[in-house]
C-alpha cells in the first residue's frame, strides 16, 4: 500500500489542507516512509485481541440533563476572524 | 545566601514562611531572570505584570495567615494551557492570536494554590515534536548549551515538547512548570535538562481547557528541580474534574508523606526489551547504576519482560495523528483563530489550514486522515489499537513481578537544532523510552541522574502502576538521593 500524488491529494482534501501541487509528490515521498515503518505491524497477532480506544475501562458518566452554562455570546465571539452581530460570518455559501 | 532563583519550591516557601523574603520579591527576582534568559526563547508570551499583581496579593493573603500550598510561588505555564485573557498559541501560527476567555482547570487550580505566572512557555507546535523545533516561534536553546548559550556553536534543545518548561525550570527563570505529555513529551525534556518530571496516570489530571493534540494519550504533569517539588506540585495539579469526561474520581494521596519512605523488599523491574540495539553505551550504563543504587537502598531488582515494546512507536504514530486529525478539525478558519480568504468556504478551510498549520503538524494530519479513512481503517487504525491492548497488557503481566520499573528516559544527552531534522522517523525514535507509558495510561517520573562524557545531563525513567504515583515518588526520591544530581547548567539566569 503506496501512497501516490493522487492519493495526497484525496486525503489532504478530506483534511481540508491546501497542499499545493508541486509539494504532493514530496509529501507522497514522507507518508510512504512513515506507512513503511509502521507496517511492522503486520508481525503481530492480534487474532482474537479486542481494541483499546482509551485506557479508562469505565464507559464515559454521564451528567444531569440540564443547561450549566452558556449566555456568553461575547465570550463565544471574542475571537472571531469576522462577525456581524451575535454571528460568526463565513464566505457566501448559498447562491 | 543561596539565590532566590536557585532555590527548591520547597525552600522558597520555607523562606517566606520565616519572613527572609516575600513573594514579591521571589517574582521580581525571576521577572528579573526572565529578560536575563531572554536569548533562550523560552516564553512565548511573559507575563510580568500579572505575575507582580499575583504575588503582591500572595503578599497580601500571607499578612492575613492564609497560605496555600504553592503560595508565592512564581512558575512556567505551557502555552497549551488556555490562560484567561492571556495569549495561548500552541505554537501555533494558527492559534497565533488566541486570546481564551476561559481558564484550564490546570492552570486555575495553580493559581488558586498561590501560584505566580511568570509566562507562557514555548513548546513544539500543538505539542508534536521531541527537540522544541516545530514551533512556530522558532526554538528554545537549552541552558546547558554553554555560559552564552544563545550564542553558543551547537545550539542544544531543551528536548520537547514541553521546551520551554523545560529550559525555564534549568535556566531558574521558574521553581516550577507545567508540562503536557502525550509520547514522551514531560520527560525527555526533563532528561536532556537535568530536571524532574512526571506524566501521571491517564485520568488524574484534567485535561479541560488543554489544547487537545491526542486525547487518549494527553496528560499534564508538573515539571521541577526536584523530586519533593514535584510531589508539591502534582498534588494541587491532581484529583477529579467533572468537566473532562476522562478525569477519574479517585482521591489523591498525599504524594509528600511518601517521600522518602523505606524501598527495601520494593521490587524494581528492568524490562530487557528496553536494551534496544544500537542504544547508546553511556546511557545503557547509566541505567545499570540506577538500578546499581535502587539495589544499595534496599530494593530488589528483577528482570522482566515486555514484548511489544518494539511496536509502541508505529502504534503511537498510527493513533496519535488519527486523534490529531479529529481534533485539529476545529481549527478552520470560523469561530477562532487564523482565517485566509478562500474562492469559497471550502477553499477558505483549506487555504487557512495549509497557512495555519506548520509541516509537521500538516504531515501528521495528513497521516491521521489516511489511516482512519474507508478502507485502511482497520488495516491501519483497528489493528493499531489492538497492538495498543497487548502493550497495556504487557504491563499488567509485569507488575504481577515488580512494583515499579526502571529504564532510560531518553536515547541520549540533549541533540542540537539543525539535527534529527532530515527525517521525521528520526526524531520520532526520541521517545523509544516513553511512549509506551501513555499507550497504556500509566504513570512514570524523569529523575536527574548523572553526567554524560560531554558534559550533559541524563535522566532515567521510573514507571509505576496505574494511580500509583505515590510509590513512583517513594523510588524516584530514593534514586534522586542515590544520584546526588547537583550539576547546574552552564548558564543561568
Amino acid at each position: 500500500m503506496t501512497i501516490d500524488q493522487k492519493t495526497v491529494a484525496k486525503i489532504a482534501n478530506l483534511a481540508r489542507l491546501k497542499i499545493p501541487v508541486d509539494e504532493q509528490i514530496h509529501v507522497a515521498g514522507e507518508l510512504n516512509k512513515i506507512l513503511e515503518w509502521v507496517a511492522q505491524l503486520n508481525e503481530v497477532n492480534v487474532e482474537g485481541i479486542e481494541p483499546l480506544a482509551s485506557v479508562n475501562d469505565t464507559s464515559l458518566r454521564a451528567r444531569a440533563d440540564i443547561v450549566n452554562d452558556g449566555g456568553k455570546p461575547e465570550d463565544i465571539l471574542a475571537n472571531a476572524p469576522a462577525k456581524t452581530a451575535d454571528f460568526f460570518t463565513v464566505p457566501k455559501v448559498v447562491e | 545566601m543561596t539565590k532566590l532563583t536557585d532555590l527548591t519550591i520547597a525552600d522558597a516557601l520555607q523562606g517566606m514562611a520565616a519572613k527572609k523574603f516575600s513573594a514579591v520579591e521571589l517574582t521580581e527576582a525571576h521577572i528579573a531572570g526572565a529578560e536575563k534568559a531572554r536569548g533562550l526563547n523560552i516564553f512565548i508570551t511573559e507575563t510580568p505584570d500579572l505575575a507582580r499583581t499575583q504575588a503582591k496579593a500572595s503578599d497580601a493573603r500571607r499578612a492575613t495567615g492564609k497560605v496555600s500550598e504553592l503560595e508565592g510561588i512564581p512558575l512556567a505555564i505551557k502555552d497549551l494551557f488556555c490562560t484567561k485573557g492571556v495569549k495561548t498559541t500552541a505554537a501555533s501560527k494558527i492559534l497565533g492570536n488566541f486570546v481564551p476567555t476561559y481558564e484550564s482547570t490546570i492552570s486555575q487550580k495553580l493559581f488558586d494554590a498561590g501560584g505566580v505566572m511568570i509566562g507562557k512557555t514555548n513548546l513544539d507546535e500543538f505539542a508534536m515534536g521531541s527537540g522544541g523545533i516545530t514551533s512556530a516561534f522558532n526554538p528554545t536553546i537549552n541552558p546547558w548549551s554553554g555560559s552564552d548559550p544563545a550564542n553558543a556553536v551547537r545550539k542544544l534543545v531543551p528536548g520537547g515538547s514541553s521546551s520551554g518548561s523545560s529550559a525555564a525550570i534549568a535556566a531558574r527563570v521558574a521553581m516550577g512548570a507545567t508540562g503536557t505529555d502525550t509520547g514522551g513529551s514531560i520527560r525527555q525534556p526533563a532528561s536532556v535538562t537535568g530536571t524532574v518530571g512526571i506524566k501521571p496516570t491517564y485520568g488524574r489530571c484534567s485535561r479541560w481547557g488543554v489544547v487537545a493534540f491526542a486525547s487518549s494519550l494527553d496528560q499534564a504533569g508538573p515539571m521541577t528541580r526536584s523530586v519533593a517539588d514535584a510531589a508539591l506540585m502534582l498534588k494541587v495539579m491532581a484529583g477529579f474534574d467533572e468537566k473532562d469526561s476522562t478525569s477519574v474520581d479517585t482521591p489523591v494521596p498525599d504524594y509528600m508523606a511518601a517521600l522518602g519512605k523505606n524501598v527495601k523488599g520494593m521490587k524494581i523491574g528492568l524490562p530487557r526489551e528496553y536494551r534496544i540495539d544500537g542504544i547508546n553505551p553511556e546511557t545503557d550504563a547509566l541505567w545499570q547504576k540506577g538500578a546499581d543504587m535502587l539495589r544499595d537502598a534496599g530494593a530488589e531488582v528483577v528482570e522482566i519482560t515486555l514484548p511489544h515494546t518494539k511496536y509502541a512507536l508505529p502504534v503511537y504514530y498510527i493513533i496519535a495523528p488519527a486523534e490529531a486529525s479529529s481534533n485539529l478539525s476545529r481549527y478552520d478558519g470560523v469561530r477562532f483563530g487564523l482565517r485566509v480568504p478562500g474562492e469559497n468556504l471550502n477553499d477558505m478551510y483549506a487555504s487557512t489550514r495549509f497557512a495555519g498549520f506548520g509541516k509537521e503538524v500538516r504531515r501528521r494530519i495528513l497521516i491521521g486522515a489516511y489511516v482512519l479513512s474507508a478502507g485502511y481503517y482497520d488495516a491501519y487504525y483497528r489493528k493499531a489499537q489492538r497492538v495498543r491492548r497487548l502493550i497495556r497488557n504487557d504491563f499488567e503481566e509485569a507488575f504481577k513481578q515488580c512494583d515499579a520499573i526502571l529504564t532510560p528516559a531518553a536515547p541520549s544527552t540533549a541533540f542540537a537544532i539543525g539535527e534529527k531534522q532530515d527525517d521525521p522517523l528520526q526524531m520520532y525514535l526520541e521517545d523509544v523510552f516513553t511512549v509506551t507509558l501513555n499507550l497504556a495510561g500509566l504513570p512514570g517520573i524523569c529523575v536527574p541522574v548523572g553526567l554524560a562524557k560531554n558534559g550533559l545531563p541524563m535522566g532515567l525513567q521510573l514507571i509505576g502502576r496505574a494511580f500509583d504515583e505515590a510509590t513512583l515518588f517513594t523510588a524516584a526520591s530514593a534514586l534522586e538521593k542515590a544520584a546526588g544530581f547537583t550539576a547546574k547548567p552552564p548558564f543561568t539566569a
